[in-house]
């Protein structure tokens, strides 16, 4: 075998397989957003952003992504460190810590709800401490602050983790000796993360924030089960333009415009975050 | 000023006890050498010096002050690591203005004194880029130039050629040397090579399993050893040994060879370099075995007695495998060794 062909060999099953189950639904699904029956428009793409719902959904599923990622990116480093200055029990940790992981978006929803509920943990931990008289709903429209609260929680508690695998892999990548010459010159260990731990981590760092940012705009299950329609999200509209409404061609729209914030979002972090030519480990 | 006395110093991992009982002073300015073969602590103990390790029992002092409880960069030191430990992702002027960055020093100091050290270093072409972008020797060059900016009293340096080629080892030696010496620091360098040991160093400190077995100068280590790790450590090839017994008092035979010796009621070990061996009409009898050309001088390794033997004579003596040979040692070069403690015996 032609030695500069074989690894354009080696990857053909993969490419082919995404051409298929990826390439070629997208372009379908592209198709759908594009044409209303006759010809290329850009009818469906007036239609959801011209519904007075759409700036809502927009700004909600930026905003929970500004107030979750920051917070899980500060968790995962910390935990990352945590774990990889552990000399027993590391991997018992890692694996306690991963479990939310295991568990799907809505099944996390639904834990979160059973604490959240009129009926839940808290509210019987309230009444039985005295804080209230009798359980009070509080997941209503009344109390927008603690839907968004509860929401940024189940999420923290969910998605904290796949963070924190990649961030942990990519820390023990980092050769003992840059701390120790670190030390020796003077660096504090706040000044070692900062100096040496965080910019030898932007490789994972990228893969961790992109993956994070991305599935925060995809954001759906938890959502539909703490706060129903109260707090409308992109993926939550496409939902309802599918299978309420009946408009594919308004879900593939929604749908590709989530596609384009992603992308946007993976740009701009492959950007701020690059490592220059010749400053690899 | 920076004196560096190390009392009793011993270290243990876990049951395995990597140095034992280690005492050592270190004059202000002094180039010291910690040599010894692989695995003998030589790290461990420049770890200990520098803080990077805790010693299990003992003390250490820079400067007259006591450093065991302080953090490194609190001790006046600066390191020169093994594999260098450039920072990959800052460029070449913040490598080696690391330190002084550390210390907030202003900007203008910082300029200053990382221009200075790269001039020295020969790098101030490189200032711009990564360690990505450098050659082992270049690395190597700023990994020094970072430990001099921070105008250290004392620098430690792990074995900081051996990653480099021969010629570029050679050529860097008698420049780290040159550059050390002008600037008045004092060094601690580790390595488990005896010919960079033996042209760098003020001080050899030969290190065998946690044990400093002798602490002299280049020319007394070589020619006094004091013990017989350290006569078959240092040379290339190493001292000769052969058995040697009672003649009489202050008398040995050795090979069937009677000679003059210490006074000494046991058996010793005769030692002699393979240089201090002459052709001569009476002498040890030895049989030619491999016969090695070395261009200045030949390489003989014969059989005396069943012993292995070593003689480096002048290259225009003739000698082929097989050849008898009578080899006269130099009285004055002659060492004995005491079999039971392996220390040498005057
Ligand atoms: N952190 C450690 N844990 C356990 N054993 C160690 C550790 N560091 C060094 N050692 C052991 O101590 C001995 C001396 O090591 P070192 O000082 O690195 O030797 P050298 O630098 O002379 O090659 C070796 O046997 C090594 O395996
Ligand atoms: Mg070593």
């Amino acid at each position: 075998m032609n030695a500069r062909l074989l690894p354009y060999v080696l990857i053909l099953p993969v490419t082919l397989f995404l051409c298929l189950f990826f390439l070629y639904p997208f372009l379908l699904v592209s198709k759908q957003a594009f044409s209303t029956g006759a010809g290329f428009t850009l009818d469906n793409f007036r239609e959801v952003t011209s519904y007075w719902k759409f700036p809502i959904t927009m700004r909600n599923t930026l905003l929970l992504a500004a107030a979750v990622v920051p917070i899980q990116l500060a968790l995962a480093l910390l935990m990352a460190t945590m774990v990889n200055r552990m000399q027993k029990g590391r991997d018992l940790v890692l694996y306690v810590w991963t479990i939310p992981l295991g568990i799907s978006d809505l099944a996390a929803g639904i834990i979160w709800l059973a604490i959240f509920e009129q009926s839940g943990f808290l509210n019987s931990m309230m009444s039985g401490l005295g804080i209230v008289d009798k359980p009070v709903n509080l997941l209503t429209f009344q109390n927008p602050g603690i839907v968004f609260l509860a929401i940024m929680l189940a999420e923290i508690w969910r998605a904290t983790a796949i963070m924190l695998v990649i961030l942990v892999a990519g820390i023990g990548l980092i050769p003992k000796e840059y701390y120790e010459a670190a030390e020796v010159f003077g660096a504090s260990p706040w000044k070692r993360f900062l100096r040496i731990t965080l910019p030898l981590l932007r490789p994972s760092l990228q893969t961790a924030l992109i993956l994070r940012v991305i599935l925060a705009f995809e954001i759906f299950a938890v959502v539909a089960a703490l706060s129903g329609t109260l707090f409308p999200v992109l993926m939550g509209e496409t939902y309802a333009y599918q299978f309420d409404l009946l408009n594919s061609g308004a879900a593939a729209a929604m749908a590709l415009i989530i596609l384009a914030i992603s992308i946007a979002f993976t740009l701009i972090i492959l950007r701020v975050l690059r490592v220059p030519k010749g400053a690899t480990i | 000023m920076a004196q560096i006395e190390i009392k009793n110093v011993a270290k243990r991992f876990g049951s395995y006890q990597a140095l034992h009982d280690i005492n050592l002073t270190i004059q202000d300015q002094e180039f010291v050498v910690l040599l010894g073969a692989s695995g003998c602590g030589k790290t461990t103990l420049l770890r200990i010096i520098a803080g990077l390790e805790t010693a299990t029992t003992g003390e250490v002092s820079i400067g007259g002050r006591r450093v065991d409880h302080l953090a490194p960069k609190d001790r006046g030191i600066a390191m020169v690591f093994q594999n260098y430990a450039v920072f990959p992702h800052l460029t070449v002027f913040e490598n080696i203005g690391f330190g002084l960055r550390m210390q907030k020093l202003p900007n203008d100091e910082v300029k200053r004194r990382v221009e200075r050290t790269a001039e020295l270093m020969h790098i101030e072409q490189l200032l711009k880029r990564y360690s990505g972008e450098l050659s082992g020797g270049q690395r190597q060059r700023v990994a020094v130039a970072r430990a001099l900016a921070m105008e250290p009293d004392v620098i430690l340096m792990d074995e900081p050629l051996s990653n480099l080629d021969a010629l570029l080892r050679m050529e860097m030696r008698a420049e780290l040397k040159g550059v050390l010496a002008a600037s008045n620091t004092t060094a601690i360098y580790v390595t488990h090579d005896q010919v960079e040991a033996m042209s760098m160093a003020d001080r050899i400190s030969v290190m065998h399993q946690g044990e400093i077995v002798q602490a002299a100068s280049p020319i007394e280590v070589y020619r006094n050893p004091a013990a017989e790790f350290v006569a078959g450590f240092i040379g290339n090839p190493p001292m000769n040994f052969l058995p040697a017994t009672p003649a009489g008092d202050g008398k040995w035979s050795v090979a069937g060879q009677v000679m003059d010796g210490p006074s000494s009621g046991k058996s010793l070990k005769f030692a002699i370099r393979p240089e201090d061996m002459r052709p001569a009409d009476e002498g040890l009898t030895a049989t030619a075995r491999v016969v090695e050309p070395l261009g200045a001088h030949l390489l003989i390794t014969c059989e005396v007695q069943g012993s292995m033997f070593r003689a480096v004579l002048d290259s225009d003596m003739s000698v082929k495998p097989g050849d008898q040979l009578t080899l006269a040692p130099q009285p004055d070069r002659m060492r004995w060794f005491d079999p039971d403690t392996t220390l040498a015996v005057a």
